[in-house]
């Protein structure tokens, strides 16, 4: 098991129960587990949903949308079956949320599925792990077949007259399948390509049924919202942003590992407070925000930044997955671009020709660029290549490797025109930045 | 859905409500490009060439998904888009090789074209491209793995198309490839339909690759020449030493009511007219018993003469004369007019696969009843008895499987076996194979899931297979004349079968199935045309046998290649025959006549659906002649003035047609008042079939003609049909031998005659077979 850091700045209240044994689910219970379900099996979906609206949460996936609007979208009545779908197909690179939260508290996913099912009345969930988490696979099942043992799902839940069930399902190890549709298709049995909206999953989704579809941090979240209330969750996080966040921080600071922190905390503050700094007393040269596909910030751009959904794409760039990148002074932009689009062209599933070939082509240039066989007018060509494929993809992928190409460029253009000169790379490297 | 107005590049549009921005941009000749939308598949958007601006939306919309609302305001020419277009195009040119030179699909490659229309002629990569090698994946198909543009058209055409299934993508991202189902191997109908949709030259059809370009083909839409659904097929033609050969066949030109579709046969099994086995000299049997070439003269002579001291010394009962279900409507005409007019016989015959005689006897005077092909794709309800659509009418198929898709249509099956459609079918009921006469009872029961369902149908289109035939086929009609709001078709085997019956290719029936002893109108027309029924082709082989058939003339017929035929029972009869090949007749013969296909003559067929359309002649083969120049040319070394058989010319008739044969005294020419009548000029040539087609619409009854249509290129249903009052005389005009009625249940691999001569078909039909042997190891 990760060592579980901590920071006196955190406020828990998703892991406020990580490192106490609650995937045991006695231990569960009597940190006051299932208290919120059976809460929302008294109250209905009426108010489940009004305190969803009131908590501010948004989801945790990395698009930020509102998660009781989200839920309210869903037709009360359907003559196809309902379906509470749990994302935990976490792959974005820098983010390792998800993991933590199935690893030590598999409870709080099972607790928030029940609640999402009784807020659009859907009889069955499923808890989708991402293909390299068939290890934590075996942590879910036994909570799911524990929660069934006490009642807490199957026929008559809680002892009320109401059925929900929950299977849990592992991918086939792609990061495409993290966009909502293409984790469908793949849930269903098929190639994990996205599908085309609308309609939406609230509409259409799993097996043409209405689905409701959340990132697993998001569904942890929901059983605290409901014992809070959704008026003190709110009041944790900053405006129009309820709640806590659970920021992995990595790369090259001191104390590196994942925070949970209220929304709208100073990044600064989060690097070289909770972080410790960056590693060896170097100088920050960059901070990848929200996950691999944010545009890189300078120093200059966090000094009074604020992480939340608004403040963060107010400075250009995304809140994302809460997936903070440090770059110490010592890293090649050029080699780190070229690491990130890497992944983009390993992860594109190739249904549309700007992302499958965009990529391929970045990181054919990236290579030989950072290689040293680079010329002057590859650095424009670069840019063109990822400016094209903004916006012009049939899912979020194109953009997620456009967006932080276009902010390499941007911004470091004078370490590309660099590598022109001193050949091949001018910049000192890090051993432990490979590029895949 | 009720119509809305929205703008496009300033245009006010109007179209249904949910109408795909792409598809009323294109009506309203708007120009929208793409690769992966193809009409009547499912969406994609996967291509992105079709983006376009919608007013207050933030990013670039893809017009294929696009329904159309009020009010919306859209751009699809502004620099933006260019820009997108062409980065798009880049990207693809990127992997692409630039082999156009010798890429099949050079000259007709969508990505050519683009690439023309929108740039990306700069290339900005300096890294080398992907290259895999090409694969062949049957005889038929071959993949250029580099070439493929993953549009997914053959993916879906294969899947939701065809319901093969035998396409998919493999790997992902900038590695994906469309992979066969069977390893490196395709196990599938064979049908090319991958090739046609493909917009590049990814896959190449196995008969066609690197044989030439397509500027140096003349391409010509004729209609295919194998089964009886009668789809339109484009043939690419280039000059040979020995006349124009017949490169490829496809579907180009998608105007015919095939739409998309073509199958195996349409698309490889041209390749039987440039069999080197083609007969191309005439033979005429010398002294000494051997079959030896001949000029026309001679061969034409020969046969001429024997025909006509035959007529003179026993009349026309010692003559017998075949047609054939895959000759031209007018020629078939033509041939029974010959007959009848001038060897004075009715003992004419041909290959039946099916019971049209009696299919227009249960519907005389339902004309209106009769459904064209084109209906399949759209009746709400579908009846289907016996038959096996898949493998011997592919089109139908298609067509089913298209309604069932688009218009969710119910298909109902009453079958021996079982066939692949009972996939889209709401209820299937089975019978023993003897067991379709009992069908009325069947779809009486109260019990039964599919009388059920069709007594819920308000309209029902009822397609009946050769099983049903004789009474169970006139109980059948009885029945559902009676239901009402039934709609019917009939199946038979060939390309002309139903044109055949219809031009009265039958002992007991004039052209339009009319009674050779109630001739109607033809008892003025025809002179000397006798009123008894002549003999079937089982009677014609009975009769030769016992030495009582001095003469008998086969166009296109094969009896001696039938099963049951005995040896020697032509052994005392003079046979002429016109063929292609030396068949098994035509080695018995005496005189033989190397005839055209009909890809090299000109003519309309209808098909089993009774839709006519035109054939036009693609093709060239030095030596034969198309068997209407053969049948006036021997009707001219007969003596026979063929202004009796053929109206042509200006001179209109002479001779006694005055008061004989006009209505009113002084009258010269029926024919010609009639032309004159339709504002029509005489043709000018004894060998212009279409002078002959002008004497069917004027004689056959239902055979009514849009001209302008037809020489179109376009289908137009004619049923030629018996009035309301025709009461059927059994017992006095049945033939002496009844007819027998032999489906030849060919496959999609397999075409009677012509299959065994074609290279392409017998190829994919052993390589199926062992496809499917490899399957049922596994």
């Amino acid at each position: 098991m990760p060592k579980l850091v901590s920071h006196p700045d955190e406020v828990k209240i998703v892991t406020k129960r990580f490192g106490m044994g609650a995937a045991a689910i006695d231990k569960y219970v009597e940190l006051g587990g299932y208290e919120a379900a059976k809460k929302c099996l008294a109250e209905g979906p009426d108010w489940i949903i009004n305190e969803m609206k009131a908590s501010g949460l948004r989801g945790r996936g990395g698009a930020g949308f509102p998660t009781g609007m989200k839920w309210s979208f869903v037709p009360k009545q359907s003559p196809k079956p309902k379906y509470v779908l749990v994302n935990g197909d976490e792959s974005e690179p820098g983010t390792c949320k998800d993991h933590l939260i199935f690893l030590h508290d598999p409870h709080s996913v099972i607790e928030g599925t029940i609640i999402a099912g009784l807020a659009i009345g859907a009889k069955l969930g499923f808890i989708y792990l991402r293909g390299e988490y068939r290890y934590l696979l075996e942590i879910m099942e036994k909570a799911v077949a524990d929660a069934y043992e006490k009642g807490f799902l199957g026929k008559g839940i809680f002892g009320s007259d109401v059925e929900f069930n929950v299977i849990t399902q592992s991918g086939a190890g792609a990061y495409e399948v993290g966009e909502e549709s293409a984790l469908m298709e793949s849930l269903e049995g098929k190639r994990g390509v996205p599908r085309i909206k609308p309609p939406f999953p609230a509409v259409v989704g799993l097996y043409g049924g209405p689905t409701v579809i959340n990132n697993a941090e998001t569904i942890a979240s929901v059983p605290h919202v409901i014992t809070m209330g959704g008026a003190a969750y709110a009041a944790v996080g900053s405006e129009r942003n309820g709640g806590t966040r659970l920021f992995g921080l990595s790369g090259h600071v001191e104390r590196p590992g994942v925070y949970e922190l209220p929304m709208g905390y100073n990044l600064k503050k989060m690097i070289y407070e909770v972080g410790g700094g960056v590693r060896g007393g170097r100088k920050l040269k960059a901070v990848v925000p929200g996950g691999s596909s944010t545009p890189v910030l300078l120093p200059e751009e966090i000094e009074n930044l604020g992480m939340d959904f608004d403040q963060v794409g107010k400075a250009g760039s995304m809140l994302g997955s809460g997936g903070v990148v440090v770059i110490d002074d010592q890293t090649c932009i050029v080699e780190f671009a070229l690491r990130t689009i890497s992944f983009y062209q390993h992860e594109s599933c190739g249904w549309c020709i700007p992302c499958r070939e965009g990529t391929d082509w970045l990181k054919k240039s990236l290579t030989r660029f950072h290689a040293g066989f680079g010329e002057m007018k590859d650095i424009d060509n670069i840019q063109y290549l990822a400016q094209n494929m903004m916006g012009r993809t049939f899912c979020p992928l194109g953009d997620a490797a456009a967006m932080p190409t276009l902010g390499f460029v941007k911004k470091f253009r004078k370490e590309f025109e660099d590598h022109l000169n001193g050949k091949p790379c001018p910049y000192a490297k890090h051993a432990d930045l490979a590029v895949v | 859905m009720a119509d809305v107005t929205f703008t496009v590049d300033g245009k006010q549009l109007t179209a249904p409500a949910g109408t795909l921005l792409i598809e009323a941009c294109r009506k309203a000749g708007i120009e929208v490009p793409a690769f992966c939308y193809y009409p009547g598949l499912s969406l994609q958007a996967a291509c992105r060439m079709c983006v376009v601006r919608q007013e207050k939306v933030g990013k670039l919309q893809t017009a294929c998904t696009t329904a159309v609302a009020e009010g919306q305001v859209f751009y699809t020419d502004t620099p933006e888009i260019a820009q997108a277009r062409k980065a798009t195009l880049e990207l693809l040119l990127g992997n692409h090789p630039l082999d156009c030179p010798v890429c099949d699909a050079g000259g007709e490659c969508e990505l050519q074209d683009m690439v023309f229309r929108y740039g990306a002629g700069e290339s900005l990569y300096a890294e080398a491209k992907q290259h895999r090698e090409e694969q062949q994946w049957s005889p038929a198909v071959f993949y250029d793995r580099p070439r493929c543009i993953l549009c997914y058209r053959c993916v879906r055409i294969c899947g939701e198309g065809m319901d093969v299934w035998a396409l998919a993508v493999e790997n992902r991202g900038a590695r994906s490839v469309i992979a066969p189902n069977q390893g490196d191997s395709l196990n599938c109908e064979q049908c090319g339909m991958c090739i046609d949709v493909c917009p590049v030259g990814a896959l190449t059809s196995g008969t066609y690759r690197y044989k030439t370009r397509p500027w140096e083909m003349k391409h010509v839409s004729t209609v295919c020449t194998h089964c009886a659904d009668g789809c339109k097929v484009t043939l690419g033609a280039r000059s040979a030493n020995d006349g124009a050969e017949i490169i490829r066949a496809d579907n180009r030109d998608k105007s015919g009511m095939n739409n998309d579709f073509l199958c195996a046969k349409g698309r490889f099994g041209f390749d039987f007219v440039e069999s080197k086995d083609r007969l191309a000299t005439p033979m005429v049997r010398n002294a000494a018993g051997e079959l030896k070439p001949a000029t026309w003269t001679e061969a034409l002579n020969a046969a001429a003469k024997k025909l006509k001291e035959v007529h003179a010394a026993k009349g026309g009962t010692a003559i017998g004369v075949l047609g054939s279900s895959q000759t031209t409507n007018e020629e078939n005409y033509l041939l029974q007019k010959f007959a009848r007019t001038v060897l004075g016989t009715n003992n004419i015959d041909h290959d039946r696969t099916a019971d049209y005689a009696a299919f227009a006897d249960a519907l005389a005077g339902h004309k209106d009843k009769l459904a064209s092909l084109r209906e399949t794709e759209t009746a709400p309800a579908v009846l289907l008895i016996g038959g096996d659509p898949t493998n011997e009418h592919p089109l139908l198929a298609w067509n089913l499987r298209t309604n069932v898709r688009h218009h969710k249509a119910r298909i109902y099956i009453v079958n021996h076996r079982g066939i692949k459609l009972e996939r889209q079918a709401k209820a299937v009921q089975g019978v023993p194979p003897n067991g379709y006469k009992d069908l009325v009872a069947i779809l009486c029961s109260d019990t039964n899931e599919l009388a059920k369902g069709i007594a819920e149908e308000e309209q029902l289109l009822a397609v009946i297979g050769q099983e049903l035939n004789g009474k169970a086929l006139t109980d059948f009609v009885a029945w559902a004349l009676k239901r009402g709001n039934v709609r019917f078709a009939y199946l038979g085997d060939h390309a002309n079968s139903r044109g055949a019956a219809d031009m009265g290719l039958l002992p007991d029936r004039l052209p339009g199935y009319i009674p050779v002893h109630e001739p109607g109108a033809f008892a003025a027309e025809y002179a000397g045309l006798p009123t008894k029924p002549g003999l079937t082709q089982a009677g014609m082989l009975a009769a030769a046998d016992k030495g009582e058939l001095d003469v008998l003339y086969a166009v296109g017929a094969n009896p001696a290649g039938q099963k049951d035929f005995k040896p020697d029972a032509l052994k005392n009869t003079f046979v002429i025959v016109q063929d292609l090949f030396m068949t098994e007749t035509a080695a018995l013969a005496d005189v033989v006549f190397p005839a055209a296909s009909l890809y090299e003559k000109t003519g309309t067929v209808t098909n089993t659906f009774g839709d006519l359309q035109l054939a036009q002649k693609a093709a060239d083969h030095a030596g034969v002649k198309g068997d209407f120049e053969i049948l006036v040319r021997l009707a001219g070394a007969m003596g026979v003035d063929v202004k009796t058989l053929v109206p042509f010319g200006t001179s209109a008739l002479t001779a006694d047609l005055g008061q004989s044969r006009g209505a009113q005294a002084g009258e010269a020419d029926r024919h010609a008042v009639w032309l004159a009548a339709h504002n029509l000029e005489p043709k000018l040539s004894p060998f212009d079939p279409l002078a002959v087609l002008d004497e069917i619409e004027r004689l056959v009854p239902g055979y009514e003609l849009d001209r302008l249509n037809l020489l179109g290129g376009n289908d137009a249903p004619v049923h030629a049909s018996l009035p309301e009052n025709f009461v059927p005389l059994e017992v006095l005009a049945a033939p002496e031998v009844p007819a027998t009625i032999v489906p030849t249940h060919d496959t999609l691999f397999t075409s009677s005659v012509f299959g065994r001569y074609s290279k392409a078909l017998t190829e994919l039909k052993e390589y199926q077979e062992g496809a499917l042997a490899e399957t049922a190891a596994d």
